[in-house]
């Protein structure tokens, strides 16, 4: 009966909001149905729709998968500083970072299934119903681990919620060790992700050790950069309180993350460039092109120069301290990590192919059309969820006012 | 005994749960045999009866669909049998019969194109060099002065990268050394064609095509049936005609004008290959990733 009311009662919340909340909606609905009109005809024909091949076997939709593990990833682990720094709306950021890395995950998974050839065969990778090649694959460590890491955060914002919204004192002595545990399993999420590149000797261009810290790094700044504005919106929109100093530490940490992420690419620039062998050929098609097939160096130049001008920004405190700079420099960085692990990532490991053979990929527009349809989906199921937990958190939404009608 | 039939009551339970849990994704758009394909557990861990029964009925589906009498073995490995492969480079001239025998042989879709073989055309000058080679030669006559040819097709690995990776276990190494596919359980993660380094894994990005009249009725479960898209196909080394007993050489071997292919047992001290191996001057490629081919290069003259 609660529960029932509960979901009567989350649904007004959703439903109900001003004009600019329906617009948003209503933009977003016909953003996933624009999507779904484009994935319908890969449903039908199958993945040739791509421009994936052969050679090129991932493309942009690995890459988004890789992309949204590192904001999953990346949400939770602001519960370091704010721990550190004793900010004090600490359990709204833990609520809000696992709410927002609940959605990634569940968008992660859907890039998985729309790549994979056969979706209906999915539990075939599952233990006990299927045949799961565990510890063989990464694959399935991945899934694992991914698993795993949306059960604890599912498990830890619910039970948060769940308190708040019976008027219950919450149980530090169950939610300490969970979010403790969730830190750790956010870098596994990410590792063992870039483990699934790396793991190939196959593809030198990913056969680097480099790979996983580099992966961390981009992590760091791309998920906190999403936060930065969502913390930004909520400030404005309800009670929760993060003040701009907050921000700016987390800015700054941002700073650092860049800076590793800036010395390990050097590193492996110089690597590369200075024993110039022929895996060289992969980094002159990701910065130069090869011969006339430049589609890439597109995407990698500007991920470059994006990155730099929010590195900059960052940097230099005024820059950092002003709300406005420093959401240019957010939404500059998470621009340049979304190409870098969308396009330049993925496509330079298969250009050339194992045999030497070019072939040159972009996305088809089944491919964005699909794309956009998950992440829309995505970005929606973050408004309602996060609509209902500020309401529990921030207006009074709880079991009483439920009652009371 | 018992073992077996605890497993088969276990996967008895698992085709229940899953028929409840998935069975209303998949009741959608499903006559029966569909959902039986869907049910169907991984090959390798079927038992004899079960092989058969589901062997039986492909015969019978294949046969209606194009309208010839259909065989599909599902022969195992001999014991005593490795099977290797070596290939002349001094020999061979480029002409691509191989390819095309291939695809006859072993059911390729032809549009969209799938070819198990690739001849990579090479500058002699440069000696074998992926980086300046390509497939897409074209001239009137082959073989063309300074250059020569180098055909790649699965290396069968003593150690795979592409089953290793593989999450489902959906391929795998036979005790005769030939890395299979089962097109049934394969899901289509192309996370094998990643790992290959031979570019010997090939996806069906389409639905495959066939035409009726050039189809090959003579196929093996884990070789050359008839493919459906969405799943990773590969080269076998025709395990529907070495595993016969008068013992059939991949139709490569046969079809090659020059002789440049041999394949036998590698564990038969006589055979062919084997007389490769110790008198001539053999290579693998990409030795350094630890692969360990069954695919020997040599220069015969
Ligand atoms: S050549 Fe490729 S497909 Fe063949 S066994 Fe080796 S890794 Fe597997
Ligand atoms: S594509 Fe098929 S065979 Fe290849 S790794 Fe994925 S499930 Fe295994």
């Amino acid at each position: 009966m609660n529960l029932f009311r509960f979901f009567i009662g989350s649904l007004k919340i959703i439903i109900n909001g001003g004009r600019l909340y329906y617009s948003c909606i209503f933009f977003l609905a016909i953003l996933i149905i624009w999507g779904a009109f484009g994935y319908y005809d890969q449903l039908k024909d199958g993945l040739i729709m791509t421009n994936m091949r052969d050679s090129v076997s991932w493309g942009f939709y690995i890459g988004n998968f890789t992309f949204f593990v590192g904001v999953a990833a990346a949400a939770v682990m602001l519960v370091i500083p704010a721990y550190i720094y004793d900010w004090k709306s600490i359990k709204e950021i833990v609520i809000f970072g696992e709410i927002l890395a609940i959605c990634a995950v569940i968008i992660c998974l859907s890039f998985i299934m729309v790549d994979i050839g056969n979706p209906l065969r999915f539990w075939h990778m599952l233990p006990f119903i299927g045949t799961m090649n565990f510890p063989s694959s990464i694959l399935s460590w991945d899934f694992f681990v991914l698993s795993t890491y949306f059960i604890l955060n599912l498990v830890i914002v619910t039970y948060l919620l769940y308190s708040h919204f019976y008027n219950k004192e919450y149980k530090k002595s169950i939610i300490l060790p969970l979010v403790l545990l969730s830190i750790p399993a956010a870098i596994a999420i990410h590792t063992v992700t870039a483990f699934l590149y790396n793991a190939l000797p196959a593809r030198p261009y990913w056969n680097s050790a480099l790979l996983a810290p580099r992966f961390l790094t981009t992590a760091f700044c791309s998920g906190p950069a999403l936060l930065i504005l969502i913390f930004q919106i909520i400030r404005k929109t309800t009670k929760f309180e993060i003040k701009d100093e907050s921000l700016f530490k987390i800015a700054e940490l941002m700073v650092y993350a860049m800076f590793i992420y800036l010395f390990f690419t050097l590193a492996e620039l110089f690597k590369e460039f200075y024993s110039d062998t022929e895996h060289i050929i992969y980094w002159k098609y990701l910065l130069m092109g090869v011969e006339k097939n430049r589609e890439i160096v597109i995407y990698s130049w500007s991920s470059i120069i994006m990155g730099f001008t929010a590195f900059l920004l960052f940097l230099i405190p005024s820059t950092r301290k002003n709300l406005f700079t420093l959401n240019v420099g957010v939404v500059l960085i998470f621009l340049s990590v979304y190409f870098e692990k969308g396009i330049t990532l993925i496509v330079p490991g298969f250009t050339p192919d194992v045999l030497g053979q070019f072939y040159f990929y972009i996305p088809s527009e089944t491919e964005i059309r699909t794309a956009v349809m998950i992440f829309s989906s995505g970005v929606l199921l973050f408004i309602f969820i996060a609509r209902i937990a500020i309401a529990i958190l921030f207006n009074g939404f709880s079991i009483e006012s439920l009652k009371k009608k | 005994m018992k073992m077996i039939e605890k497993d088969n009551s276990r996967r008895e339970f698992l085709k229940k749960v899953g028929l409840l849990s998935l069975g209303t994704v998949a009741l959608a758009s499903c006559n029966s045999s569909d959902y039986e394909d869907f049910l169907q557990q991984n090959f390798k861990t079927l038992s004899k009866e079960e092989k058969d029964e589901i062997v039986k009925n492909l015969e019978k589906r294949y046969s209606e669909k194009y309208g010839k009498e259909f065989h599909v073995s599902d022969k195992a490995a001999k014991e005593g049998i490795l099977f290797g492969y070596a290939l002349d480079i001094s020999r061979c001239v480029g002409c691509r019969r191989c390819v095309y025998a291939c695809v006859e042989e072993n059911n390729q879709s032809r549009d969209p194109q799938i070819h198990w073989i690739q001849v990579l055309q090479m500058h002699k000058e440069k000696g074998i060099d992926f980086a300046h080679s390509t497939v897409h030669y074209n001239p009137e006559i082959v073989p063309e002065p300074g250059k020569f040819y180098l055909p790649v097709a699965c290396q069968q690995c003593r150690n795979p990268q592409c089953t290793t990776v593989c999450p489902t276990r959906a391929t795998w190494q036979e005790e005769d050394g030939i890395v299979v596919v089962d097109y049934n359980w394969c899901i289509g993660c192309r996370y094998c064609v990643a790992a290959c380094p031979y570019g010997a894994r090939h996806f069906n990005w389409g639905e495959p095509n066939v035409p009726i009249e050039e189809i090959n009725p003579e196929t093996h479960y884990l070789g050359n049936r008839p493919r459906t898209k969405g799943v990773i196909e590969k080269c076998t080394f025709c395990v529907q005609r070495v595993r016969k007993d008068e013992g059939h050489y991949p139709a490569c071997v046969e079809i090659c004008p020059v002789g440049a292919r041999k394949f036998g047992n590698l564990l038969d001290p006589n055979s062919e290959v084997r007389y490769i191996l110790e008198n001539k001057r053999v290579l693998v490629l990409k030795e350094e990733l630890n692969t360990q081919p069954k695919f020997y290069y040599f220069f015969g003259v």
